[in-house]
């Protein structure tokens, strides 16, 4: 679960009189992730430690003088860049104490922002939408610039990205409530016009957020009705058709945020990393209104991670560097630290595996330390000369299958599980990719022995549940449900289809994700899986003690929610398939048992309350005289 | 067995008093509980939580908070005063002004030799703690805001006081502030008012802890005085912490009635670094949880809601023992209602006066189970308001109803009742002997013809009474050196006997006819919580707070035969178990046979005739002997007839 910590004020704020604005124009990284760089939204651009809390320098420019856009720090020069009053750069060091005594050019044409990225090269945005590299333009600060956008177009936001080698503008334009992205490459430089898809008449974006990732730059918006789109743009296959042609942006709805009555006002959607989103000024689903919370969604699930209350007055503005969150709120501006890390579906929901399991993996884990410190025993005498893990790595890649597994099989008994963590995963994966590109490999007791060290989960190796399905070893398989707590849905349906077992029936899931994957199994498979979920169910109705089958079994409710489920998901084949018709009929007179159950339980609970205001109405006055009897 | 006729009482209006403050002295296992009235209760947590002593409240004392500073007892209130208890008279010592304004927290150094005030004025004033008194030694720098809490690092050279907004720490040598650290406010409308750092706990590796009004545990670094960890408890106030001795456990009460243990534990398993972590929370009470004591097997707590909770802690204690049981200590452990029993009166005591009431009478008869026709109902007959500042420690009326008495630890005052038709009567005595001034039971004779008081050092002033004064007679003194007070009186009916018992677990008789001792019964090792002295065969019955019963025979000398049998055989398990004291015993006139006794949730009736329930007796049994057809309830009879329909504070 991703978490927010406990935040602390790096500094106070000056907002605006009408509370609009909240004073900072922008907080930009220094030298480190410990380092930023704060501009007011007037005169002055301060550095802050920000674990410390404290500022380590300030510089202001004149009386009269203002800062058009956020200061950034140029990491390869030390050197910090600004630009006073539309068209004057001003670039000075921190050992500089008056800024009026720097270094000042003056350009041709009004700056819109200045853009570095950490351990980029200072890039300038003009606000007619041209742009140049800090050091071309200050070789001849004079010269022509060029127009980029159309009459009334005005620029709303932009970034600047890294994306492999590559340097990129990107920034959003307005025109008459039409909004454009423009994506503008640097060396060799291309420029990609998209338009944006329109919300409802009268919405224009509030906030942008963009990050790139696998090759493709993701933009991030949130609309004043809550919705949070994502749009994606390939980095490739730009420059090929360049021109000032408006390509459409295709979109999809990332979240539905609920905004409560009214629309957003000043509010903003930040990407943290592929799965999680922060979003300011949005109120909590279960706060009351007028109440302002910073709060972490998990876009791939749909679900609130982490929430906080912010107090006084939430601006829409957040940065985030590395971990910390920097938001302006009331009268200060405060850092908040969290953590989002590699979500499951069952950690996401809540639903983690049943205790039940986790005793009987805590029993199996330590016969399999007894196991191995038996074979540890047995391998003392023997005095062959030992591989590292490295050695053993680059022996699975090539040797035979009885090397491997003598090899890894030594290795295992000789280090402590605990030392071997985190090569457990490079073994597996090195094993799972060999034997994936090599038919004739495969290796699987020693799989057997890594899953059973429970150092691995799904993630860290994807292939493996489908390799042992591949290689139809359901021991294996078996293994994996007991002991990953994070397998995906389709692959725990991919189970399925190979084999019926408790296990399966058992792990985590989530109704909305399993329907569709359900509907893959054929009718025969279904047939056959709900004749084993009758034959479950009376099992235990017969049986007053389900405890007594052993812990592995699946609870009666499991039972009863894994037929609803597949019942859900292939009724109407059933009712078409004459084989399934008797099972039919015998899970209806289940369902029938069950109401009836519930419908008795309802009744008791109701004598029992009964029972218990007769108790309280038993009114005894001031006084009596009453007659007992004692035997 | 038999049919009883009861006397459904529920017109005693007894409230008790809201808990202040506590503190609990490891070595003898003591906690001291002060209350809402002033009044200073305590607790024997070795002898099954039995409340020993009651030192009365006074009007113009508010204990605000109480220290143990070795054996001796000290508080300190709203009334600017230290008080000294003297525990062995209980009433207070001495009082010392602090000159500081009410006092708000009081807190003794590890060494035993300092004590630490926080007033109202905003200073810590340190006193030191001589043999015979404590004396003013100095101020520390004074503050703006009132000190509200403190706490002595156990190396005794730094104090951490809390205060309004923040906290300080103390070089106890020097007197300077050391660090000041600033306690965040709450949010939103609270944001405008101060915060309140209700308790501080200052650890060994100067860790300090806090709570305050924002509903905020705080973990501070005291070497820095920088905030580790905030942990937001309630919406309202945390307004007490308690620390374990080896300080790995907390717990903080809050205004909810929520008692929320932390402790000092890896957050991941197998890391090294250990961290508070909120462990537990506890809901006993229904309003503000006002004082805790952090013991080595459970957290007690008390407040607002009057009672006392003892929460074992389950993975400190042997599960299914009865240290594993939840405890709460409502009522006292002491009978505060008396009974004229020719007369058909009943007398109740509460702090500021005494009711006498008369019992009602019924009409005809009715079978098991029904309540009878109130003829004439029960009537208020005086209530007598007491004088001066002094609570009422204890009273008596007399069995004819003629005599009426109660104490203060200042004054008694004795009054005769004269009962002309619907007319009452009612005389103080004046002149009283002047041995007469501070006694901390009082009983009279069963011809009312003499009172019995007992006094200082287990001594019995006897006083005799007559129509229109009463004199001194003579005072019984035990042979052995207790300095401890008499806590249970009995006359018996003959008038020949006096059996006393004293908070040193000795119980004396007296022979009334030659003013003399007649015999100290054998000391047992748990407090006597009821004595009686059997009217015909002159047995004393003795039950302890562990549960025990003995019965020792006066003219012998020694524990009877039916005592041995008792005790050899041991107690039914059930019996052992019941968390209440037996506060009275008495006898039934109709069968010799039968000790009657209560505690406060049944009554008892022990047939001497009966065999004694063994280990796997059912004993609770009534309900099954009154299943079974007569013949064959003989069969399933035992000695122990138990009664749990009634709450019971006294039976005659």
């Amino acid at each position: 679960m991703a978490a927010l910590y406990e935040g602390y004020t790096l500094c106070g704020l000056v907002p605006a009189q009408n509370l609009s604005h909240s004073g900072i124009q922008g907080i930009e990284q220094e030298r480190d992730s410990d380092h930023v760089v704060v501009t007011d939204s007037t005169r002055s651009v301060t550095l802050y430690k920000v674990s410390d809390q404290k500022p380590l320098g300030s510089w202001t420019v004149k009386q009269g003088q203002s800062l058009v856009c956020s200061a950034v720090f140029n990491s390869q020069t030390k050197e910090y860049v600004a630009v006073s009053d539309n068209r004057v750069i001003r670039i000075w060091k921190e050992e500089d104490i008056l800024l009026d005594k720097a270094f000042k050019a003056t350009v041709s044409s009004d700056v819109w922002r200045v853009h570095c990225v950490h351990g980029g090269e200072p890039v300038v945005l003009f606000q007619r939408g041209a742009v140049r590299l800090l050091d071309s333009l200050l070789s001849a600060p004079q010269q022509p610039i060029e127009e980029i956008l159309v009459q009334e177009e005005a620029i709303r936001w932009s970034t600047n990205i890294v994306a492999e080698t590559q340097q990129f503008v990107i920034f959003t334009t307005e025109q008459k409530g039409d909004h454009f992205l423009y994506l503008q490459r640097l060396n060799p430089n291309t420029l990609q016009r998209y338009r944006l898809e329109r919300e409802e008449p009268g919405l224009g974006p509030l906030s942008f957020s963009a990050s790139y990732r696998d090759k493709h730059i993701h933009l991030l918006y949130l609309y004043p009705n809550g919705h949070v789109y994502q749009s994606v743009v390939s980095v490739r296959g730009l420059g090929t058709e360049e021109g000032t042609q408006a390509l459409p942006l295709p979109r999809s709805l990332l979240l539905s945020l609920p905004v409560g009555e009214g629309l957003l006002e000043a509010a903003s959607a930040m990407v943290l990393d592929e799965a999680h989103v922060a979003v300011v000024g949005v109120p909590h689903p279960s706060a009351g209104a007028g109440k302002d919370f910073l709060c972490i969604w998990n876009t791939n699930f749909q679900t609130l991670q982490a929430g906080k209350e912010m107090a006084g007055k939430i601006y829409g503005q957040l940065w985030c560097y590395s971990n910390k969150l920097f938001i302006p709120h009331g009268k200060t501006l405060s850092v908040i630290p969290f953590v989002c890390p590699k979500s499951s579906l069952a950690s996401a929901l809540g639903k983690l595996k049943q205790a039940k399991t986790e005793v009987l993996s805590i029993m199996a884990n330590q016969i399999n330390f007894t196991l191995l410190s038996m074979q540890r025993m047995s391998r003392k005498t023997q005095s062959t000369p030992s591989l590292t893990t490295d050695q053993v790595l680059e022996l699975i890649k090539t040797a035979p299958v009885e090397d491997v597994e003598k090899e890894v099989e030594g290795l295992l008994s000789r280090s402590d599980i605990q030392d071997l963590q985190p090569s457990v995963g490079q073994l597996v994966s090195v094993l799972v990719s060999r034997s994936l590109t090599d038919p004739a490999f495969y290796t699987p007791s020693t799989l057997a022995q890594l899953v059973h060290t429970q150092c691995l989960c799904h993630s860290v190796c994807p292939d493996l549940v489908l390799l042992a399905l591949e290689k139809k070893d359901y021991f294996l398989c078996q293994l994996c449900l007991q002991f990953f707590p994070d397998i995906p849905e389709a692959v725990t349906c991919a189970c399925l289809k190979a084999f019926i077992r408790n296990e399966v029936l058992q792990t985590a899931y989530s109704d909305n994700f399993l329907l569709p994957h359900l509907k893959d199994l054929s009718s025969q498979h279904v047939v056959l899986f709900l004749q084993y979920l009758q034959f479950l169910y009376l099992k235990y109705s017969q049986d007053a003690f389900p405890q007594m089958h052993g812990l592995r079994s699946p609870s009666l409710t499991q039972i009863m929610d894994w037929v609803c489920l597949v019942l859900d998901a292939h009724f109407t084949v059933l009712v078409m398939t004459p084989e399934a018709k008797g099972l039919l009929l015998n899970l209806h007179s289940f369902v029938k048992s069950q109401v009836r159950l519930v419908s008795e339980l309802g009744k008791i609970e109701g004598s029992l309350q009964e029972l218990n205001k007769m108790k309280v109405n038993k009114d005894v006055g001031q006084y009596s005289i009453e007659i007992i009897e004692l035997f | 067995m038999g049919e009883f006729k009861v006397h459904r009482v529920r017109f005693f209006d007894y409230m008790p008093s809201a808990i202040r403050a506590m503190a609990f002295n490891r070595q003898s296992e003591r906690l001291a509980v002060a209350r809402a009235d002033g009044a200073v209760e305590i607790f024997n947590f070795s002898d099954n939580y039995f409340q020993e002593k009651v030192i009365p409240g006074q009007d113009s004392r508010a204990v605000e908070a109480l220290c143990w500073v070795d054996q001796r007892l000290f508080s300190g209130g709203l009334n600017g005063e230290i008080t000294e208890y003297d525990l062995e008279n209980l009433k207070p010592r001495y009082t010392v002004a602090a000159y500081g304004g009410p006092i708000w927290t009081i807190s003794s150094n590890n060494q035993g030799t300092m004590l630490a005030l926080g007033c109202e004025d905003g200073t810590v004033k340190m006193f030191e703690v001589l043999a015979e008194k404590v004396q003013f030694q100095r101020n520390f720098d004074r503050q703006k805001g009132r000190i509200i809490s403190l706490s002595w690092h156990p190396s005794g050279t730094l104090i951490a006081a809390g205060m309004m907004d923040m906290i300080r720490v103390f070089d106890a040598e020097t007197g300077h502030a050391t660090h000041r650290l600033l306690v965040e406010r709450g949010v939103g409308a609270s944001k405008s008012r101060e915060v309140v750092v209700w308790s501080v706990a200052f650890l060994s590796d100067h860790t300090i802890i806090s709570g305050d009004s924002a509903g905020k545990v705080q973990i501070w670094d005291g070497v820095t005085g920088t905030l580790l960890r905030t942990h937001l408890v309630t919406k309202w106030d945390v307004l007490a912490l308690s620390v374990s001795q080896d300080q790995s456990s907390l717990v903080a009460g809050t205004s909810e009635g929520t008692v929320i243990q932390f402790q000092l534990i890896s957050s991941t398993v197998g890391q090294q670094d250990k961290e508070w972590v909120r462990t537990r929370t506890f809901k006993n009470h229904s309003h503000d949880v006002r004082a805790l004591a952090h013991t080595e097997t459970a957290v007690v707590s008390g407040g607002m809601d009057t009672q006392l909770v003892v929460r074992p802690l389950l993975d400190k204690v042997e599960k299914n023992t009865q240290e594993s049981s939840l405890r709460k200590i409502v009522f006292p452990h002491r009978s505060l209602v008396c009974c004229a029993k020719k007369a058909g009166l009943l007398l109740f005591q509460f702090p500021e006066h005494l009711e006498l009431w008369r019992l009602g009478e019924s009409e005809g008869h009715g079978k098991p189970g029904d309540s009878l026709t109130v003829k004439t109902k029960p009537e208020k007959l005086i209530q007598l308001k007491r004088k001066g500042e002094d609570h009422i420690c204890c009273s008596a009326l007399s069995p004819c109803g003629g005599w009426m008495a109660y104490s203060t630890v200042s004054s008694v005052r004795l009054y005769r009742l004269q009962y002309n038709n619907n007319n009452i009567g009612i005389t103080k005595v004046s002149r009283l002997p002047k041995d007469l001034c501070s006694v901390h039971q009082l009983c009279f004779s069963s011809d009312s013809s003499k009172l019995f008081a007992s006094s200082s050092h287990s001594s019995v002033i006897v006083v005799a009474l007559n129509q229109q004064e009463c004199t001194y007679l003579h005072t019984l003194k035990p042979k052995s050196s207790s300095r401890q007070p008499v806590h249970l009186l009995f006359a018996s009916e003959d008038g020949k006997w006096l059996a006393t018992a004293n908070t040193d677990c000795e119980i004396h008789i007296y022979n009334l006819d030659k003013l003399k001792l007649h015999c100290t019964v054998p000391v047992y090792s748990s407090y006597p919580t009821a004595i009686a002295i059997h009217p015909l065969t002159s047995n004393l019955v003795v039950v302890h707070a562990d549960q025990q019963i003995f019965e020792y025979s006066l003219e012998k000398k020694e524990y009877t035969e039916w005592s041995r049998k008792l005790q050899k055989l041991g107690l039914h398990s059930l019996w052992l178990e019941r968390d209440t004291p037996v506060t009275h015993i008495t006898f039934n006139s109709r069968n010799p046979a039968h000790i009657i006794l209560h505690d406060m949730f049944m009554f008892c009736i022990i047939d001497q005739s009966l065999p004694l329930p063994e280990a796997k007796t059912l004993l609770y049994n009534q309900m099954t002997l009154r299943s079974v057809p007569e013949p064959e309830r003989i069969r399933h009879s035992h000695a122990f007839k138990i009664c749990k329909n009634f709450q019971v504070w006294s039976s005659h």
